[in-house]
């Protein structure tokens, strides 16, 4: 494969799909190659491969012994996908830092050292991320050998102890500081006055003028990835939906096509266009919550009853036709548990929602206040948001013509031809335009899917790999890509499950786009962005 | 003597005890505006009792200053009730106080909840406070230049002298009324909180203004504020019927007059608060750095009304 002239041994893995092994010294000269392209990095991972010593990866040998850690990468190039990974050795696990060449790296970088103890040598910033007072600095949760008596043994000194903060490292973060005369800081959160996730918001601020913000994450931190190891496929599929709940199509699709990949599974072709179906309803259901939101947080209460009127009427009738509102479990490894008997009703909705949604849009472009509310609120600039890889829907707003159904079609998008909606102005008008386009088009695509949808089965049997198989899978979510890569151990069982999150490169930008706007307007630049917590505490 | 005060206090019971219906008949049209089922009528009235009997929460570091605060706010705003003619002119309180007084009651009580706020220490009550300050140093002037177009028509700052003017004496038409009732409006809207100034149902602490300084408060505490709250509105509501539509107000003395008085503020209190409810629904919360701007064109457009009154009407 070659990327920005020069030679990779990268070979493929599906459709727009590569993968490959590379040394630990050659990631920055893969990164650099890659942004040279004009690339993007979408994940960084790291795995525990001392258990696979004995066993022999494709591809390894050629990298090193193999049996300590790896660091896993994925690029998005010009010829799709690329996934990368580095074996790294067991005594001092260290890979060169990347976060100089793609600045979302950062934080995948932290949580990959407070999970696996796989340190970026170099990096700037070496804070903790993901690890509050759960367990202790010395131990690494998705290590194999990691026992979870610690996470015990601390539950218990808490108990004892009533204050948090005299846990040694309880949850102490040395956030950076605005000095001077003036500036005064708001911490907000993590627990918020409406029933939403966690997470920590630390204002500095002039007056009503915001100096800096900075986040803190992690509260929502599960253990998903440990859950992984040692499910059965059918389960896992399961838990990849529930990563974040108002995504699970997205991360149940691409979990199952890694999983598919992986086993080498033909998946029937009306299963595809079922899930695809899937995915847009939830794209819209996403996309009118979101636009009611909008009108709600600028007091605005009629806009918020009208959007959520379209979403319920959408959620009620997947809940007739397949079972389930957000169509929870509906996708499975090998095919889909739900079939489309009778589409008509499903037309006659969307021949309603388009009408009723131009009506809502009429409105809010005229509505003076709202308007003022959103325009030039929240900038991320275009040029800002290359740098630091702003993605998906946000990103489209801010002119990253990035949409994985367009460029990189997996099927059934390739006979579908998709129209991919994009802004220059990256503000929150920015978002909701790129929202309402966004909202047409799938309605669009859910006339073809329901009109087009070949007959046949719904699923295919699954067929457990007998050496240890890996996949991954690619699909876009209706807040940006979802990555789910996925290695299957000999016993046929999930060895280690990653899946990414669009928000964990879209969370910074939000630090980045508040500064020069005024405090009351963070809920609603937030909300323009509606980023996922639980997708990227895991 | 006696019957003017029992009167006095009867006018000033009614308004305590009808304050909350009118917060639930505002509540009950807004839902209705925005195509949603409407709470009861007597919500506001169950939650207050609902906030009497619970446990208070009070955070460590709250000095008595905190605990007065919501007594006095309530104590003024039930004053200012009684200052203000309601269903019957020149009550024996009455004259304690005129116009510019009264915006002094109000300025009072806004003074010791944005104490009361700062004094508990967190940030989002310093903020609300510094927000409400904002507000108001921009509300008050164009408040008193509403009361001045009046006072310059009835040559008197004492609300019954107006209320008596403007209903009881010859009807004439005021040109500079019209501008000072919308300026009145405007001010309203920013000095209870309403949208578009602030928003009364928000759970966003950042965008708060008043909510942000009563976050704190619990039980019976918040009870009083809340029962304040609907008080206020339903001040400002009575003092907007007399300085704008009085007719129907019992004249001094004038017992036999009451029953039609009474009739005559619930139709107003009625239409004032569904007409509330609709611009609330139409409208959007301003940028917070708009609020001046707003508040400037309410200034303006009192203003506007004392000009008018030199020009067409002396």
């Amino acid at each position: 494969m070659k990327i920005a002239d020069q030679n990779w041994n990268l070979g493929p893995l599906g459709r727009h799909i590569w993968r490959g092994r590379i040394g630990a010294a050659e990631l920055s000269a893969f990164a650099r190659s890659v942004k040279d392209e004009g690339g993007q990095l979408i994940a960084l991972w790291g795995s525990d491969d001392r258990h696979l010593a004995p066993l022999s990866l494709e591809g390894r040998g050629a990298g090193g012994e193999g049996g300590g850690f790896s660091i896993h990468a994925a690029f998005i190039t010009a010829a799709g996908l690329a996934w990368v990974s580095a074996e790294l050795s067991v005594e001092t696990p260290a890979y060169p830092d990347l976060a100089v060449i793609f600045p979302q790296a950062c934080r995948m970088q932290r949580a990959a050292y407070d999970l696996l103890g796989i340190r970026a040598e170099g990096a700037v910033d070496d804070r903790k991320w993901l690890r509050h007072g759960a367990w202790s600095a010395e131990s690494f949760p998705l290590r194999k050998d990691f026992s979870s008596e610690v996470v015990r043994e601390l539950e218990a000194c808490r108990s004892q102890l009533p204050p948090l903060t005299s846990i040694p490292g309880g949850d102490a973060y040395p956030f950076i500081r605005v000095e001077g005369d003036g500036p005064h800081e708001i911490p907000v959160g993590p627990i918020h006055a409406g029933v939403i996730e966690p997470g920590h918001f630390r204002f500095s601020i002039i007056g009503d003028r915001v100096l800096k913000l900075e986040q803190r994450l992690g509260y929502t931190h599960k253990g998903t990835e440990k859950r992984f190891e040692g499910m059965d496929l059918t389960t896992g599929a399961k838990l990849a939906g529930r990563v974040s709940g108002d995504s699970h199509s997205a991360y149940a699709w691409a979990y199952c096509m890694a999983v598919e990949t992986a086993t080498g599974c033909e998946v029937p072709e009306r299963a595809l266009w079922l899930r695809a179906l899937f995915l847009e309803i939830e794209r819209i259901a996403n996309h009118l919550g979101d636009l009611g939101y909008l009108g709600n947080d600028v007091a605005l209460s009629f806009g918020f009853m009208q959007f959520w009127r379209l979403k319920e009427d959408l959620l009620r009738l997947t809940q007739r036709l397949f079972g389930h509102r957000y169509l929870f479990d509906r996708i499975v490894p090998g095919g889909v548990a739900a079939d489309l008997t009778d589409g008509s009703e499903l037309l006659a909705l969307a021949d309603r929602l388009e009408p009723e949604v131009q009506e809502l849009k009429a409105i809010y472009d005229e509505h003076a206040t709202l308007q003022d509310r959103m325009a030039n609120t929240g900038i991320v600039a275009p040029s800002l948001a290359a740098r630091l890889g702003l993605t998906g829907m946000a990103g489209r707003a801010s002119a990253q013509a990035w949409d994985a159904r367009v460029q990189f079609p997996q099927p059934p998008y390739d006979r579908l031809e998709v129209n991919m909606s994009t802004h220059r102005r990256g503000d929150v008008l920015a978002r909701a335009e790129v929202r309402f386009a966004e909202v047409y088009e799938s309605l669009r695509l859910i006339r073809e899917l329901v009109r087009g949808m070949p007959a046949g089965d719904l699923c295919a049997e699954v067929r457990l790999p007998e050496t240890v198989a890996e996949g991954i899978g690619w699909v876009e979510g209706w807040r940006g890509e979802i990555v789910v890569a996925v290695r299957i151990g000999a016993d046929g069982r999930l060895d280690r499950v990653h899946p990414h999150d669009p928000s964990w490169q879209n969370w910074p930008l939000l630090e980045v786009g508040i500064l020069g706007n005024i405090v009351p307007d963070f809920p609603l630049i937030n909300k323009s962005f509606n980023l996922s917590y639980s997708g990227q505490d895991l | 003597m006696t019957a003017g005060i029992l009167m006095q206090l009867a006018q000033t019971l009614l308004a305590i005890l009808l304050a909350p219906l009118l917060m639930g008949w505002t509540n009950q049209c807004r839902a209705w505006f925005q195509g949603r089922s409407a709470p009861p009528l007597t919500q506001p009235y169950r939650m207050i009792r609902k906030l009497f009997h619970k446990d208070a929460v009070i955070a460590h570091d709250a000095s008595p200053l905190f605990r007065f605060a919501p007594y006095m706010v309530f104590a003024c705003m039930a004053l200012a009730a009684g200052i203000v003619p309601i269903v019957a002119n020149d009550l024996p309180f009455s004259p304690a106080a005129d116009a510019i007084a009264l915006v002094g009651v109000f300025a009072t009580a806004r003074v010791f909840l944005a104490l009361a706020a700062m004094d508990i220490g967190t940030s989002f009550g310093t903020l609300g406070a510094r927000r409400e300050m904002l507000v108001s140093f921009l509300a008050e002037p164009a408040l008193l230049m509403v009361f001045f177009t009046t006072s310059f028509i009835a040559q008197s700052t004492q609300l019954p002298v107006i209320v008596e003017t403007l209903a009881h004496k010859q009807f004439a038409i005021y040109p500079s009324l019209a501008f000072a009732a919308v300026a009145f409006w405007m001010v309203s809207t920013a000095e209870n909180a309403r949208i578009p100034v602030d928003n009364p149902t928000t759970h966003l602490e950042l965008t708060m203004i008043h909510e942000a300084m009563i976050l704190e408060y619990s039980a019976r505490h918040l009870a009083l504020i809340e029962w304040a709250v609907a008080l206020k509105l339903f001040t400002y509501s009575a003092l907007g019927i007399a300085l704008f539509i009085p007719w129907g107000i019992a004249p001094a003395g004038n017992y036999g007059a009451l029953p039609l008085a009474m009739l005559a503020l619930v139709g107003k209190m009625a239409a004032g608060g569904l007409l509330l409810a609709f611009l609330e629904a139409i409208s959007a919360k301003l940028r917070l750095f708009r609020v001046p701007e707003y508040l400037s064109t309410a200034f303006l457009l009192a203003v506007l009304g004392t000009l008018t009154h030199f020009l067409l009407e002396v």
